[in-house]
C-alpha cells in the first residue's frame, strides 16, 4: 500500500474515506460481471461534489485511473477498476436536490438510488419510467453512463430519453454545463447526450436534470400462453400493427416458464412453449379498449389461455412470474451468464430459433426470457465457471450468439453496455473506423487516458 | 493459532456455496448495515468475495476478513433477499467457526462461553447474585420501559440504558412442571431462554397463564441450558455443540408435541442452527437434532395455529391502547413468521395494531453486535425508534427479547414513554381473572 498516495487523497476526502487496506482493494476489485477481478490502489469515498471535482483533478495529475463507482452493478465490466488505479464511490453524493412538479423535472446527484428516486417522484404525483432490473439498488449516475433501459423501453422510452442535462467534471477537474431545466433547450453542443452510455470514459457526473412524466391514471396486465414460440410473435407484431404501445411486453422461454414454476409455483403452465406477459396502461377508457384488443389479437394468433388480471393482487401474479425469472434461472448453476444481445423485434423468432441451436451445439443450458415488445432478449446461460472445459464452451456460444444478433440487424448490447466484456465484438458491429473516431474524442478529452481505461473501445 | 493451509482448506469446503454468488450486489437494498456505512466489506456480496479471496491465497492475512465478517448483524436480510437464493448466514457461521478455530477465543468470550453458558446451574447462580447488587452500581431512568444506566461511567455498559436484571428469575419463581395434556389435547416442552428468563420473566409467566387457560400440557425441566446462539456467531462450536447435547439430554426423549419458545432467535438457532451445525456430533445425536428442529416453534406460531387462537369479537371495554410491531429478523426472515404474532395481538380487543414503516428492518441489536459495534448498532436503532415513534402508538410489541433489550435501550435514551410487550403478554392480559 502506498502511504504517499493515501495520505493525498485523504487531505481530499478526509481520513475515513479512503479505503486502501488490503481487503478494501480487493473489495471494489469486481462487479457483477463475469469477469476476472483487478485491484485498485485505493478506493475514495467523496462527501461532496467538490472533493469529487478534487479526485478528478489529481488522478489526472498522477496519470492514475479512475473508475467511478455507484453500487457496482454493472454486468459487462464498466466498474471493474484498471490495476493500481482509483474507485471513487458515489454512494455519499446520494441527494436529490429538487423535485419540480410544475415544471416536471428534478436535480439529483450522482449516487442517488434509482428506485428511492422513482419512490420519491410516485409520491409527488409524478412519474420517472426507466425501471432496469437493478433499480432497487442502482444509481442513476451508473443508469446514465450505461443508459440503462428496462422493462418500459417500448412505450416509455429508455434513460437517454429522460436526461435533460447535467454538470459534469472534466478530466482536469472542472465543472461542466449542458442542457437546461427546460423542455427545449438549443444552447451549445448536446454534451449530455454523449456522456449518456459513456460508461465513465469522457467526464464524471456530477448533477444530473432528470425528465419527468405524469403517471398513467390506469393499467391492465395479462398473461397469454402459446404453444408454439411463432405464434406469440405473430402476437407480438399484431399488437404492434394494430398501433397499440403496451407499457410492457415480455417474453419467456419454455425452460424459463418451467424454472419459475419450479422456484415459484406461481401456477405457470409448464407444457407451454412461450409465454408473453402484457400490461397497457394510459387513461382508464383507452386502458380498456386496449386490453380487449390485445386479448383479441393474442386469441386470433392462437393463444391457447389468457388470464387478465383483474385486480391489483392478480396483477402483481402476473408480474411476480416475470421478476422470479432471473432468480429462478439463478439458481440452477453456480455461475450465470446474463446476455442482452438485442434484434429487431420482429427477429425474435429467429434470435430465439438460433440461441436454442447455440445450446445444443455448445451442450450448455440457456434460459431465454426478456423484453420482447424491443427485441431485448436475455438469453441466460447456466454454468460453473469453475469448469474450464465447460467455460470455453460458454465463450464460444457468446461468440456465437453476437453474430447471429448482428445478421439479424441487431446489437451487441440492449442495456447492460459494452464496458471491457464487449469491447473485443465492437468493430463487427461499428466498424473500425467508428473505433477510431470514438478513440479520438476520448484522447481529446482525456489526453493521459485516465477515465475508466479500456471501456467500450477497448485498451 | 493453527495452520493458514488448515483454514485455506476449510473455506474450500464451502466453496458450492461461496460460487452461488453471482455477484448481482441486490443485498446492498436491504443490509442494515450497509445502509450506514456504504462499504462493500459490510454487504453479504462484499464478504462472500473477501471469503473466496481468501479461500484462493489471494489475500493472505485473514485478520481484516475476519473483521469485516464480524461487523454483521445476522439479521437474515441478504438471504432473504437473495436472488440466487445463496445461503448468506449459514456461510458466516461457518467462516466465523473457522476463523475462530484460526485465531482462537479470545479469553474474555472463553470466559463467558465455556466457563458459564457451558454451566447452566453456575450461570443462573452468578447472575442471581449479580442482581442483587445490580442497584448499586445502576439506577432507574426510565419508568415507562424499566430500563437502567450506570451510575458511574462503565466501560461495559457505556451510555446504554439496558433492562435490568429481574430480581427473581423465572426459574426462581416458577416450579418445574410435567403435566399432561389438558382439553387441547396438546402438550408442549417450553424452553424459555436466558434473557426471558433473567430479565423478562414475565414473559414466561404469560406463557404459562396462556398454557393453563388453553388446557395445553407443559413440560418444562430447569437447568435449560442457553440456545447456542451467542457462542456460535462468536465461531465457538464446541461451546455450541455442548449446549446442543445439554438441552438434547433435557428434552430429547421426553412426550410433547411442540417445542415452545418465546424467544425468536431461540426459534430460529434451535430450528435453523442446530441441524446445520450439529454436524461434528454422533449420527444418533444429528437425527434426533433434526427431529427437535422439526418440532420447534415461536409461541405465537404454536397458539394462533395448533390452540386456535384468533381474534376476539365483540367491542372492548374501556380505552384501547395502540400498539406497533417490530418484526425480528429472527422471526420474519429467517422463519418467515409475521401473522401470528400480530393475530395474537389482534386477539386482545383492547388493542388497536399501528404498523410503523419498515416494521421488518432489524432494530440493530445482532446479539454480541451491538457490543462490539455499539456506535452502528445504535446508528440503526435510531431508525427503528424513529418509526415507532411515529406511529404515535403508546406501547411496542415484539417477540425477540433482544431487540426488546434493543429497542428499551434507544427508547428510553430518546426520553419516550413507550411500554415494550411481547405479543403473548398482551393476550395474556385478556385471561387475567378468568
Amino acid at each position: 500500500m502506498d502511504n504517499h498516495l493515501s495520505q493525498k487523497f485523504e487531505e481530499i476526502v478526509g481520513k475515513g474515506n479512503v479505503l486502501a487496506s488490503e481487503v478494501d482493494r480487493h473489495s471494489y476489485s469486481y462487479d457483477a460481471a463475469v469477469l476476472p477481478p483487478k485491484l485498485p490502489a485505493l478506493a475514495v469515498r467523496p462527501e461532496t461534489a467538490e472533493a469529487l471535482g478534487r479526485v478528478v483533478k489529481t488522478c489526472n495529475e498522477l496519470g492514475l485511473p479512475l473508475t467511478i463507482r455507484g453500487s457496482g452493478t454493472n454486468l459487462s465490466g464498466g466498474t471493474i477498476p484498471s490495476v493500481g488505479g482509483v474507485v471513487a464511490l458515489t454512494g455519499a453524493l446520494d441527494k436529490i436536490i429538487e423535485i419540480n412538479e410544475a415544471d416536471m423535472y428534478a436535480v439529483v446527484q450522482t449516487g442517488v438510488i434509482t428506485a428511492k428516486f422513482a419512490t420519491e417522484v410516485a409520491k409527488r404525483g409524478l412519474f420517472y419510467p426507466p425501471d432496469p432490473g437493478s433499480q432497487a439498488v442502482s444509481t442513476i449516475g451508473g443508469n446514465v453512463a450505461e443508459n440503462a433501459g428496462g422493462l418500459r423501453g417500448l412505450k416509455y422510452g429508455v434513460t437517454k430519453d429522460y436526461v435533460m442535462g447535467m454538470s459534469l467534471y472534466d478530466v482536469n477537474g472542472e465543472l461542466v454545463k449542458t442542457g437546461s431545466r427546460t423542455v427545449k433547450c438549443v444552447t451549445g453542443m448536446n454534451l449530455h447526450g454523449l456522456m449518456v452510455g459513456s460508461e465513465g470514459t469522457l467526464g464524471v457526473f456530477n448533477e444530473i436534470i432528470l425528465k419527468l412524466v405524469p403517471p398513467p391514471k390506469a393499467s391492465k396486465a395479462m398473461m397469454a400462453i402459446f404453444d408454439d414460440l411463432g405464434k406469440a410473435s405473430e402476437a407480438v407484431a399484431a399488437i404492434i400493427a394494430a398501433k397499440i404501445v403496451p407499457a410492457t411486453l415480455e417474453y419467456m422461454d419454455d425452460f424459463t416458464i418451467k424454472t419459475v414454476e419450479d422456484f415459484a409455483h406461481a401456477g405457470l403452465p409448464t407444457d407451454a412453449k412461450a409465454l408473453l406477459l402484457i400490461e397497457v396502461d394510459g387513461h382508464p377508457a383507452q386502458v380498456e379498449d386496449e386490453a380487449a384488443e390485445v386479448e383479441a389479437i393474442c386469441k386470433r394468433a392462437g393463444a391457447t389461455g389468457i388470464q387478465v388480471a383483474k385486480d391489483a393482487a392478480e396483477r402483481n401474479k402476473v408480474w411476480e412470474a416475470r421478476r422470479a425469472a432471473l432468480s429462478a434461472l439463478a439458481r440452477v448453476r453456480p455461475t450465470t451468464v446474463l446476455e442482452d444481445a438485442t434484434v429487431p423485434r420482429s427477429k425474435i423468432p429467429q434470435m430465439v430459433r438460433s440461441l436454442e441451436e447455440i445450446a445444443a451445439k455448445y451442450r450448455l443450458t440457456i434460459g431465454t426470457f426478456g423484453h420482447a415488445g424491443d427485441g431485448n432478449l436475455h438469453p441466460t446461460i447456466l454454468t460453473d465457471k469453475r469448469d474450464h472445459e465447460e467455460w470455453k464452451r460458454v465463450e464460444a456460444a457468446i461468440d456465437e450468439i453476437f453474430d447471429v444478433a448482428l445478421s439479424l440487424g441487431g446489437t451487441l448490447s440492449g442495456e447492460h453496455g459494452i464496458g471491457t466484456a464487449k469491447s473485443k465484438y465492437m468493430a463487427k458491429e461499428v466498424g473500425v473506423s467508428s473505433i477510431l473516431y470514438a478513440k479520438r474524442l476520448k484522447a481529446a478529452l482525456d489526453p493521459k487516458g485516465i477515465l475508466n481505461p479500456g471501456k467500450i473501445t477497448g485498451e | 493459532m493453527s495452520e493458514l493451509r488448515e483454514l485455506v482448506g476449510l473455506l474450500r469446503q464451502i466453496d458450492d456455496q461461496l460460487v452461488a454468488c453471482m455477484r448481482c450486489g441486490m443485498c446492498q437494498a436491504v443490509c442494515p448495515l450497509y445502509a450506514e456505512t456504504g462499504l462493500e466489506g459490510h454487504v453479504a456480496r462484499g464478504k462472500i468475495a473477501l471469503l473466496e479471496c481468501l479461500a484462493d491465497e489471494v489475500i493472505k492475512d485473514p485478520q481484516g476478513v475476519k473483521e469485516r465478517l464480524d461487523a454483521c448483524l445476522l439479521c437474515g436480510s441478504c438471504q432473504a433477499n437473495c436472488p440466487s437464493g445463496v445461503k448468506a448466514l449459514d456461510i458466516f457461521l461457518k467462516a466465523r467457526v473457522f476463523l475462530t478455530g484460526y485465531y482462537g477465543l479470545p479469553p474474555i468470550k472463553r470466559a463467558i462461553f465455556r466457563g458459564l453458558l457451558q454451566n447452566p446451574r453456575l450461570f443462573d447462580s452468578v447472575l442471581s447474585i449479580a442482581s442483587k447488587f445490580q442497584g448499586i452500581f445502576t439506577r432507574p431512568v426510565n419508568d415507562a420501559i424499566g430500563s437502567s444506566c450506570a451510575r458511574v461511567f462503565s466501560n461495559l455498559i457505556g451510555g446504554r440504558h439496558f433492562a435490568p436484571l429481574a430480581d427473581r428469575p423465572f426459574h426462581e419463581t416458577a416450579c418445574e412442571r410435567d403435566t399432561p395434556r389438558g382439553v387441547s389435547g396438546l402438550k408442549v416442552a417450553f424452553f424459555y431462554g436466558c434473557v426471558v428468563d433473567k430479565m423478562f420473566p414475565h414473559i414466561a409467566e404469560a406463557a404459562m397463564t396462556v398454557f393453563d387457560h388453553h388446557g395445553v400440557g407443559v413440560y418444562m425441566p430447569h437447568g435449560q441450558a442457553c440456545c447456542g446462539i451467542p457462542a456460535i456467531s462468536s465461531g465457538d462450536r464446541q461451546t455450541f455443540e455442548q449446549l446442543i447435547i445439554m438441552n438434547m439430554a433435557l428434552f430429547g426423549d421426553k412426550d410433547f408435541d411442540v417445542l415452545v419458545t418465546p424467544c425468536a432467535s431461540c426459534t430460529s438457532t434451535i430450528k435453523k442452527i442446530w441441524p446445520m451445525m450439529a454436524e461434528g456430533l454422533p449420527e444418533l445425536t444429528r437425527y434426533r437434532v433434526r427431529e427437535m428442529a422439526a418440532k420447534v416453534k415461536d409461541i405465537s406460531e404454536f397458539l394462533v395455529q395448533d390452540v386456535g387462537v384468533s381474534a376476539m369479537a365483540g367491542t372492548p371495554e374501556g380505552p384501547c391502547v395502540t400498539v406497533t410491531y417490530h418484526d425480528p429478523c429472527h422471526l420474519k426472515k429467517s422463519l418467515g413468521i409475521s401473522a401470528e404474532p400480530r393475530a395474537l395481538i389482534a386477539a386482545n380487543p383492547r388493542y388497536q395494531l399501528i404498523e410503523m414503516q419498515g416494521a421488518d428492518s432489524c432494530c440493530g441489536s445482532g446479539g454480541s453486535f451491538t457490543l462490539q459495534h455499539y456506535d452502528l448498532s445504535k446508528r440503526i436503532g435510531k431508525h427503528k425508534r424513529d418509526n415507532i415513534v411515529a406511529t404515535g402508538a403508546s406501547a411496542v410489541a415484539t417477540s425477540c427479547p433482544a431487540c426488546m433489550m434493543q429497542i428499551g435501550d434507544m427508547l428510553s435514551q430518546a426520553g419516550d414513554k413507550l411500554v415494550i410487550r411481547h405479543p403473548v403478554e398482551i393476550y395474556a392480559e385478556t385471561l387475567a381473572g378468568r
